[in-house]
């Protein structure tokens, strides 16, 4: 049985003093997505029945690659910080949740950088 | 992970029926969580029929008539019985409220009564309040400043006072913390709804001269950031406040003295 008074436990290590940050980029990324994902939406529909030399012209556009790359980037960094948020809420165990939370950074940055290669490949005509 | 289901020494069974009906008379069954920390036995749930013709109107009443008249050995908190104290703070009918402002009538068939949810019990509708009174504390819940003290009041407008309607009238009853999935699960760090709309209250008050120190206290992905605007706080307000719009408006300071 813990001896420590309920003030000492409820003040713990203090404050980590920041948390507005991710709450801030959460929101910036959340606007940012809702266009990019119409824009994603638009791209696909646009690209209905079209064959690969079609596609690939059209993903030759550099308007078109790096709205791509910025839905990639955008994307990946709301995923990663909503995943953080579910982690910090339900692992319990301080070792089970600093393992997920880098496994979540590894799994962002994993799809980020093979979406990134893929669109840069085929904007640069592989 | 997040522990769903009850430890085996926590499952409730089904426990004695005290006052079966008897006669004429306008009868209600209590059903109440009875658990004793001395007798090792697991919590039950005992049923109590009171006629209503011979009870006031409210929960906390039956819940008197039951301690005074039928089973003394019943445990819980009450003082005020007018809404003001928050001391019967308890879950009824599955909500948490105050049992002093929730009519018998309110409730359709037997009216269940459970201590104030995912707390730790020490005696039948009696939780342990300890960590909510500390985290209270922690917020530093008084008037703080470095100018000299004038020597009348510190002074006020009225537009200045009216921000802190809708945060004054909050009794600390726990209501809303309890009802709250984060506080659920993150107890230990999360501050809970009542605790920072109590937080919020200082930090819009005109006369407090620490704003900036109480929201660095207060900016930690814990403390206030386990608020996902989940809003069953709101909802289950005995007094009609809401906490997570307080919550809402501290989010918006903190971003607010960055950008």
């Amino acid at each position: 049985m813990s001896m420590r008074t309920p003030l000492k436990s409820a003040r713990n290590l203090g404050s980590a003093k920041e948390g507005a940050d991710h709450f801030w980029k959460q929101r910036v990324t959340g606007v940012a997505n809702v266009f990019l994902g119409l824009f994603l939406v638009w791209l696909i529909a646009s690209l209905i029945g079209a064959d690969h030399a079609t596609v690939k012209a059209k993903l030759a556009n550099p308007l078109i690659a790096l709205s791509l790359l910025a839905l990639v980037v955008s994307g990946t960094i709301h995923m990663r910080l909503g995943m953080q948020t579910i982690i910090e809420d339900y692992v319990q165990g301080e070792f089970g949740k600093v393992v997920a939370l880098m496994l979540n950074t590894f799994f962002a940055a994993a799809i980020a950088l093979a979406s990134i290669f893929a669109v840069l490949k085929i904007s640069f005509g592989a | 992970m997040v522990q769903l289901t009850l430890p085996k020494n926590s499952q409730i069974s089904r426990g004695k029926s005290w006052n079966r009906p008897e006669g004429k008379g306008k009868w209600k069954e209590i059903r109440v969580y009875r658990w004793n920390p001395d007798d090792g036995a697991n919590p039950r749930i005992d049923s109590y029929f009171i006629d209503q013709e011979q009870c006031g109107p409210m929960v906390l009443d039956a819940l008197l008539k039951i301690k005074n008249e039928i089973d003394p050995s019943l445990s819980l908190r009450r003082s005020c019985r007018e809404g003001i104290c928050g001391s019967c703070a308890m879950n009824i009918d599955g909500t948490n409220t105050l049992a002093c402002l929730k009519g018998l009538d309110e409730v359709t068939g037997p009216v269940k009564v459970y201590p104030l949810p995912h707390m730790k019990v020490i005696k039948d509708l009696v939780p342990d309040m300890s960590n909510f009174y500390a985290q209270h504390r922690s917020i530093e819940p008084w008037l703080k400043t470095d100018t000299a003290t004038p020597p009348t009041e510190w002074k006020q407008s009225r537009p200045d006072r009216e921000k802190l309607d809708g945060l004054y009238e909050c009794i600390l009853c726990a209501c809303c913390s309890t009802s709250c999935p984060s506080y659920w699960w993150n107890s230990d760090r999360y501050l809970g709804p009542a605790i920072l709309l109590q937080a919020y209250r200082w930090v819009i008050d005109s006369r407090d001269e620490a704003t900036g120190e109480r929201l660095d206290n207060l900016e930690d992905p814990f403390r206030l950031y386990r608020c996902h605007t989940i809003m069953n706080c709101a909802k289950a307000c005995p007094k009609g406040l809401s906490p997570a719009k307080a919550i809402a408006e501290l989010k918006k300071l903190m971003v607010e003295r960055r950008v």
